[in-house]
């Protein structure tokens, strides 16, 4: 299982905060199960997830699309950041 | 040397002459103590501010806050450094962010400051939502930030 999170206005815009997804035996990218798998979940969410300046963490590391997930990953998604 | 750094992402207030003096005591061989206290405009964009809503994301906001001060203390000789940043509901005047550092001398500590406010602004996942009178809306990113963080590469 992949546990994936979304954060502030991508959270609004999606619907939704979280959710747990099987990787079912394949190799993904994060790109690829965004393609595959999220957009299986909802087609809608593509362009936003991979949109340029939406930012992919996994584990709490900020990655790039092209890196595999593994099983048992926690993958974030979340706009530029406004803190300070 | 060891570093002594803590950060705590909290929605309570806090006390910048408490956290001073429990930095200042750590150790004898301070000589320069230099703190930053971010606070909430009432004004941005044009637009007046109610209330501001902070989130971030537990766990990731305090690790990344915590490589920027690494990162700082790699780059000049610190004694240690504490950041507070609060999270929830805030008014114009409140306070939002603090961050302070320790070491011998005051250039170090002046400017490994500047360094740690400079990348949490582009680096730690907060995010920011302003309720004005016109309605709610996020907070953009803004370039200035990023071409601030960016002049310590240089």
């Amino acid at each position: 299982m992949v546990q994936v999170l979304f954060f502030a206005r991508l959270r609004e815009q999606l619907g939704e905060a979280s959710l747990s997804l099987a990787l079912a035996d394949e190799v993904y990218t994060v790109q690829g199960f965004v393609q595959q798998q999220l957009a299986a979940h909802n087609p809608e969410w593509v362009e936003h997830l991979l949109a340029d300046n939406t930012i992919c963490a996994i584990n709490q590391q900020v990655v790039d699309l092209q890196h595999v997930l593994n099983d048992g990953d926690e993958l974030a998604f979340f706009p530029p950041v406004t803190g300070g | 040397m060891t570093f002594g750094f803590s950060v705590s992402v909290q929605a309570q207030d806090f006390d910048v002459s408490h956290e001073l003096q429990q930095l200042r005591q750590q150790s004898l061989e301070i000589g320069a103590l230099a703190s930053f206290v971010g606070v909430v405009r009432d004004i941005n964009d044009n637009q007046q501010v109610a209330t501001l809503e902070l989130e971030h994301y537990p766990g990731m906001t305090e690790a990344s806050i915590s490589e920027i001060a690494q990162q700082a203390a790699d780059r000049w000789p610190l004694i240690a450094a504490r950041v507070i940043h609060r999270v929830g509901k805030l008014s114009p005047a409140d306070q939002i962010v603090f961050v302070a550092v320790s070491s011998r001398h005051r250039g170090d500590a002046f400017a490994a400051c500047e360094f740690i406010m400079d990348f949490l602004k582009t680096r730690a996942p907060f995010w920011k939502k302003e309720l004005t009178p016109m309605g709610e809306r996020w907070v953009d990113a803004r370039s200035s930030d990023q071409q601030a963080a960016e002049r310590w590469s240089e």
